[in-house]
């Protein structure tokens, strides 16, 4: 009986003995939540947005452009000689909270935003599968000018609104997903046109090397007009785009075949005039740079 | 055996299990730091997130902390690090486990010792032997030391483009406080 309390005594000692410190040590960590970042490169998934924010106190620069369409053949050496452009900059205010504010070439149009992550995919000690990003954004024609718009042309038809939420999983480091339920009021629409437009979103990214990624991303617009009663200049298709990141340090640069040229959500989601599947494909690209302003503690 | 000598036997356990937990010094704080000489930017970052435990009877020593810890001045590096360096996701943490040696525990002010052991970085584990300092003060021990990790040594792939040549080795700090339990 005493020899029983003895070792029983002594045993703590073994034990203590037989752990090494790193052991005690893995031991003594309380699990923790992991939250999925980089589930893409950039702020922009081809013409949209991704559910990533710019981080507190950083600038991003924006330089987004669009040739003409490539089936445009060698008189317009196949798209080079026009231009669309989008100069824009996003800031992030905290974490998950971002500005943006951008000036497009088509129809001249200013545009703004404010992006929030709302929730974040973690595992660990507290689960969730997705990162969910809503956004609010509103754009201003500025064409035509005052002196030229037609009668009753007031300016807050120049006006358009998008409401958009990004929904995506990291699937694994080289694998993202994401769907983007969309709508869009426009002020002033064409005859065949609806004012709110419903659209859903669908795209991802599949990483190559570190550095480097494909994307996709694509709209399906369900308030769409029927194309077959419309006239050529009228018909609206979807936007689809085929891109490729590259990442270098501070700079993503993404290069991009889609059918849309316009880079506001009102533009390439409702306005779509050229048809990926027709070949009316234009080469393009997105230039980002990101300046950190405030220094994080 | 005779109440007596039951009764020291069982006292000398005690004394020894007392003495056991003693021996343990807990890191009240814990700091890891890395630094590194870019041609065109400095890369540094602060982690002060790690646990440690030094055992100051036969000297052994850890560490261990994650690496998404590290908190960088610029958030786009950190993620950057995160992502395509150090590859957290798939390799969470980093670990030390050693021993010190030179140490004499009833010497007082700042001493010169040396720790060897196994450092594991992004997956891979090597033998490292670094120097530094152990100043004893009270129930108080501060422990210090620097020394370079080559980023090549544990398999860490940094893409060599003009304007972004990051160093390929980097100053490693501690600055631990260790206290008994």
């Amino acid at each position: 009986m005493k020899k029983i309390i003895l070792l029983l005594l002594v045993s703590p000692c073994f034990v203590f003995a037989q752990d090494d410190l790193l052991g005690e040590l893995e031991k003594g960590s309380a699990e923790e939540t992991e939250y999925a970042f980089a589930t893409f490169k950039g702020t922009r998934l081809g013409n949209g947005h991704t559910i990533e924010t710019k981080n507190a106190g950083s600038l991003e620069f924006i330089f987004g452009h669009r040739f003409g369409a490539i089936n445009g053949g060698a008189y317009e050496m196949f798209g080079l000689d026009q231009a669309y452009v989008r100069l824009g900059l996003d800031y992030g205010i905290t974490d998950r909270l971002s500005l943006s504010i951008g000036r497009n070439s088509t129809d001249k149009t200013m545009d703004g935003y404010l992006k929030y992550k709302v929730l974040r995919q973690s595992k660990g000690a507290k689960n969730f599968p997705v990162t969910v990003t809503a956004l609010g954004g509103m754009a201003y024609k500025i064409s035509p000018k005052s002196s030229d718009a037609p009668e009753g042309f007031e300016d807050v038809d120049r006006l358009s609104y998008t409401g958009q939420l990004f929904i995506a999983r990291k699937f694994s480091t080289n694998l993202s997903l994401q769907l983007m339920p969309t709508i869009i009021h426009k002020n002033l629409v064409e005859s065949y046109e609806e004012n709110n437009q419903v659209a859903l979103g669908i795209g991802g990214r599949l990483k190559l090397t570190k550095s480097l990624a494909l994307t996709t991303e694509y709209y399906y617009n369900f308030s769409a007009p029927d194309n077959s009663t419309l006239t050529e200049d009228q018909k609206q298709y979807d936007a689809f785009t085929l891109g490729i990141d590259i990442e270098t340090g501070g700079h993503v640069f993404q290069l991009l075949l889609t059918n849309a040229i316009g880079l506001t959500e009102r533009a390439f989601i409702t306005e779509t005039r050229d048809d990926f599947f027709a070949g009316d494909i234009h080469f393009g690209f997105n230039v980002t740079r990101t300046f950190q302003l405030k220094k994080n503690k | 055996m005779t109440q007596t000598k039951k009764l020291s036997f069982l006292f000398f356990v005690f004394v020894s299990l007392t003495g056991y937990s003693q021996q343990r010094y807990f890191a009240e704080k814990a700091i890891v730091s890395f630094f590194s000489d870019g041609v065109v930017e400095d890369i540094s970052a602060t982690n002060e997130k790690v646990t440690s435990i030094f055992d100051i009877v036969n000297g052994e020593v850890a560490y261990l902390m994650s690496i998404k810890d590290f908190q960088f001045p610029n958030k786009l590096m950190q993620v950057h690090f995160n992502e395509k360096y150090l590859e957290s996701e798939k390799f969470p943490k980093s670990s030390f486990q050693g021993k010190i040696t030179g140490l004499d525990i009833a010497a007082t002010g700042k001493q010169e010792v040396k720790a060897t052991g196994k450092l594991t970085i992004h997956g891979v584990t090597k033998s490292i032997e670094a120097p530094g300092t152990v100043e004893v003060n009270g129930n108080r021990m501060t422990v210090k030391s620097k020394f370079i990790v080559k980023l090549v040594d544990y398999n860490i792939k940094v893409p060599q483009i003009v304007w972004q040549n990051i160093a390929q080795q980097v100053e490693v700090t501690l600055d631990l406080v260790y206290r008994p339990l």
